[in-house]
């Protein structure tokens, strides 16, 4: 009898032990960790493009085929996103109806500040992007928002971009379990599958770069988003973030989400995170 | 034998349930039943393209009065939205193995 008590009793002391020593695990394992997150995204992309220089990574599709390299190189001597850059600086330094202007709204003038958008806003308790800012600075100075998709904010953003190029993107993530939410919401939507097509963000740009989808060579996820605004010959216009995840969407069946919802502003605020470091390259052309 | 084979079949085609053509009221059922559905998966943030423009089908069918093609795809919208609410339900653990880790 006292041997099979000593045995039982063994036997718990056991499985509490195993417990004590996995439950931490799993508690980690839950725990969101944006810094060992960014670093397993990159070293993902670098192992799997050994070949590709770090910085090269956000010059999307060019980075992954020498031939499309080599065009591109080419047209950037006079690059089709020119008029909305020249557009941009205009309406930049055009003040609005009450004498204030952008640089009014930002930071250091609103020049070579790019690489620092999208923040956690620790008042508002959400990511603001650099689009979102544009209109707000707008609307707090008596003008109408402009469309998040095109043209005018494309031109703006285009100008902007251009002033930070070179500066590697320097995103903050805040220890607040707000800003940690923001970004786990951002990751949890990039990996996410949707549309009837049944297609996450991943699915492309993590999984296929590098790969042809119909006519297109897919860009891959690392750095996506630091050549943003962009020229593309598909849309023979200029596109801004929030027009390429309504774009994806739509591309994967998915009815879009409006410009700038909450997912949005939190998978720019992932992408931009992950891609710390590396130099912005907007604005930049796609095929 | 061979006299039994008609009439097993004549049988069994009176027996069988008539086919008829669907009127208003099963349009109207079916819609309901889809744009229930499609309520919901919009509600998951997780909409469908083609459930939305399926649903449209239905609407303009009955619009013209083709009850038959209406009720088709209006039960088609609904097999879409219920795909599309299953996907994001699945998808709540899911996405935990696309991860790059």
């Amino acid at each position: 009898m006292k041997t099979r008590t000593s045995i039982l009793l063994g036997s718990l002391s056991a499985a509490l032990v195993a417990l004590a020593l996995t439950s931490p695990r799993v508690v980690a394992a839950d725990k969101v960790d944006p810094v060992a997150d960014a670093k397993a995204f990159q070293n993902f992309f670098f192992q799997k493009f050994p070949n590709v220089k770090h910085e090269d990574f956000v010059n999307g599709p060019y980075s992954m085929n020498e031939d499309m390299k080599r065009q591109w190189q080419e047209k950037e001597e006079f690059p089709p996103y020119e008029f909305a850059l020249d557009a941009g600086k205009e309406m930049f330094a055009t003040p609005f109806k009450n004498g204030k202007t952008y640089a009014d709204c930002f930071p250091n003038g609103g020049i070579g500040i790019r690489q620092n958008y999208p923040y956690f806003d620790e008042r508002e308790g959400k990511v603001v992007t650099l689009e979102l800012a544009l209109n707000r600075c707008r609307e707090a100075n008596g003008e109408a928002p402009y469309s998040y998709v095109k043209d005018e904010m494309a031109s703006l953003t285009a100008y902007m971009a251009f002033t930070s190029r070179g500066k590697p993107m320097d995103i903050k993530i805040p220890d607040d379990p707000r800003a940690l939410a923001a970004f786990e919401n951002g990751k949890r939507y990039f990996y996410t599958r949707r549309g009837q097509m049944n297609f996450s963000c991943a699915g492309c740009h993590v999984q296929s770069p590098g790969e042809r989808i119909r006519a297109e060579t897919l860009a891959p996820a690392l750095g996506i988003l630091n050549a943003m605004p962009i020229y593309r010959s598909e849309w023979s216009g200029m596109g801004t973030t929030s027009r390429r995840f309504v774009t994806c969407n739509s591309q994967t069946r998915a009815v879009p989400l409006e410009p700038q919802a909450d997912e949005y502003r939190d998978v720019e605020y992932f992408l931009s995170y992950v891609a710390n470091g590396l130099p912005i390259s907007g604005p930049g052309a796609r095929p | 034998m061979k006299r039994s084979l008609p009439l097993a079949m004549l049988l069994a085609l009176s027996l069988a349930p008539a086919a008829r053509a669907a009127n208003e009221a099963d349009y109207k059922a079916a819609y309901a039943a889809a744009e229930a559905a499609s309520k919901e998966a919009a509600g998951m943030r997780n909409q469908w393209t083609v459930t939305v423009s399926t649903l449209a089908a239905a609407k303009k069918a009955a619009d013209g009065g083709d009850f038959d093609r209406a009720v088709a795809a209006a039960q088609e919208a609904e097999a879409l939205a219920k795909a599309s609410i299953f996907q994001a339900t699945s998808e709540k653990d899911a996405w935990k193995a696309m991860e790059i880790r």
